[in-house]
């Protein structure tokens, strides 16, 4: 099951910086929560924020704090942070040395799992749900860069979904992909969030319609406005949020 | 009056300026034609006289006129193969941990320090060679080796300080810098989304470094290596002052040996035969086709890793 993640008072630096300025976020469990807003408006920080991520960067820091249920996520071990809340990024990042099957036991070895029935149970699953099975079920052994850019962005989902976090970020996951594979994708999310607490950066405003129950709009590193998307589409707030969900800027 | 250049169109002043550079370009050219032919027509008499077995003879008498190269060709590949084990294993160490803990402030340090060996001459290597590792292997090193892996050939017999173990160490520092930079510009290229790819998979450090870092570097890092033991294998002054200078072959790395860029530096003003001087003149061949070699692969590697970088750019 999903776990909701709850951003308090969030400020996020890379140096002296700022790139977030004290942003909170409430984002459900078992819904879609889409990240809006024009490029460098500190969408990718902010969710970077939740998995711990932004802290690997050198000379990245942020204050705040970010809850998962009622877990405090900079309270907790950061490697049992980001096993539970798992990432999607931009541009496809399976690893290219490995064959498909490694890359989606990879997070599995990683947990300790060794035994290969368990393992090929696992990864038959999460590629099911990343809707490439059948794609490459006679293949399993390819290296994974033998794969298209819509495939190899699915199989970094079903990567993601193997050691069945609790909450996945996907950060413009289909923004380097054809709409077919789009499609497919936002299918996908469509299917498994029910299982997931989802967050979305996009860049697509019709993908966050699309998929999203919430959507927040980020502006020069602040939550300018949040709330359901389809009021968000038609009735919004804020004269800003209207300007750019109508296609004014950005 | 007008002056004589003005005469001349901008076209031509671009095709002198043209063949102004190609001329000192045929000047590299020229060195490294005249250097290999001499030394092939100047190692002729002894490639004509000892033939193949000049290669595998081991005995070394000018007295008596018998040349073989072994030894030295022995005491070269066995010293660099020490130092590139030594200074991989430093040198890969190091480059991890300059490029995967940024945060860690006195990282800038010890990159300037690692640079800065390779800016000490050959000759102070050597020096300190012979003053203080010499004396602290033989005194320290030597008999701890050999009460505990003494059972191994490697480490048996009387350690004498000066010998292959020194001269592997010597030239481990020599070649560090070299693995050290290479290697940390090859993990520095691999691109930032692998890296998180895998901590948001929930990797520590090390497991990202094992999972991200390492496969992509693989080919980079076995370049840096072989560069390494290019440049290792034609050191010359370090190694004599420190590798003992007999002609033998030990399986002990306690037991002194020569190396070929060794006997080359020392015997060249004693060679008064025709035979001893074109044999010297042999292994000076023998080292340099050693060195190509080990040269275009590292070149080769090093070319398909900027290549492949190119390409994810």
């Amino acid at each position: 099951m999903g776990k909701t993640v709850v951003a308090e008072h969030l400020s996020a630096f890379f140096g002296e910086h700022q790139i977030l300025h004290d942003v909170s976020l409430e984002m459900q469990a078992n819904q879609v929560t889409a990240i809006i807003g024009p490029s460098g408006c500190g969408k990718s920080t902010f969710i970077r924020c939740m998995n711990r991520l932004h802290e690997t960067v050198a000379r990245a820091t942020m204050t705040g704090r970010v809850l998962l249920d009622d877990e405090n996520v900079y309270e907790a071990n950061s490697v049992w942070v980001r096993r539970t809340i798992g990432m999607v990024f931009q541009k496809p990042n399976p690893f290219p040395a490995m064959s498909i099957f490694d890359n989606v036991a990879a997070g599995l070895r990683l947990n300790g799992i060794r035994k290969k029935s368990v393992l090929a149970e696992q990864v038959e699953r999460s590629l099911h749900m990343s809707a490439l099975w059948d794609e490459v079920k006679d293949r399993l052994s390819a290296p994974s860069a033998s794969l298209s850019g819509g495939q190899q962005q699915r199989l970094c989902i079903a990567r993601a979904l193997a050691i069945e976090p609790a909450v996945l970020l996907m950060d413009e996951p289909a923004s380097a992909l054809d709409p077919i594979s789009t499609l497919r994708i936002e299918e996908l999310i469509e299917e498994i969030k029910c299982q997931y607490t989802i967050v979305i950066v996009t860049h697509n405003l019709q993908q966050a319609a699309r998929v999203a129950d919430t959507t927040a709009f980020f502006l020069s590193g602040e939550i300018i406005e949040y709330g359901r998307t389809t009021d968000m589409f038609t009735t919004p707030s804020d004269k800003r949020t209207e300007d750019y969900v109508t296609g004014r800027f950005g | 009056m007008k002056s004589i250049w003005s005469a001349w169109s901008k076209n031509q002043l671009d095709r002198l300026f043209s063949s102004i550079l190609l001329t000192f370009c045929l000047v590299i050219i020229l060195i490294v034609g005249t250097i290999v032919y001499e030394l092939v027509s100047r190692s002729a008499l002894a490639i004509l006289h000892f033939g193949f077995h000049f290669l595998t003879g081991q005995v070394w008498d000018p007295v008596h006129q018998v040349f073989g190269a072994l030894p030295f060709i022995y005491g070269t590949v066995v010293s660099s193969v020490i130092g590139v084990i030594l200074a991989s294993i430093v040198g890969i160490a190091t480059a991890i941990l300059l490029t995967q803990y940024g945060s860690w402030r006195w990282l800038d340090l010890i990159s300037i320090l690692v640079e800065l060996l390779a800016a000490i001459p050959s000759v102070v290597y050597g020096l300190w060679g012979i003053f203080i590792l010499a004396p602290w292997l033989r005194q320290s090193v030597e008999p701890i080796l050999n009460r505990g892996l003494g059972f191994l050939p490697l480490f048996q017999g009387q350690g004498y300080g000066v010998g292959m173990l020194a001269a592997g160490i010597i030239l481990a520092v020599m070649i560090l810098p070299t693995i050290t930079a290479v290697v940390r510009d090859v993990m520095q290229a691999v691109p930032n989304e692998l890296k998180d790819g895998a901590l948001a998979l929930g990797a520590t450090k090390q497991e990202m470094v094992s999972l991200a870092i390492l496969p992509q570097a693989k080919r980079g890092i076995l370049g840096a290596i072989m560069l390494a033991l290019g440049r290792a294998l034609g050191e010359t002054m370090a190694v004599t002052m420190v590798i003992g200078n007999r002609p033998q072959i030990a399986a002990s790395l306690f037991a002194p040996g020569y190396s070929m860029a060794s006997v080359i530096a020392n015997e060249f003003t004693e060679a008064t035969s025709k035979l001893y001087e074109s044999s010297l003149y042999e292994i000076g061949l023998v080292l340099f086709l050693l060195t190509v070699v080990f040269y275009s692969l590292a070149r080769l590697l090093v070319w398909r890793i900027r290549l492949q970088m190119r390409v994810n750019a």
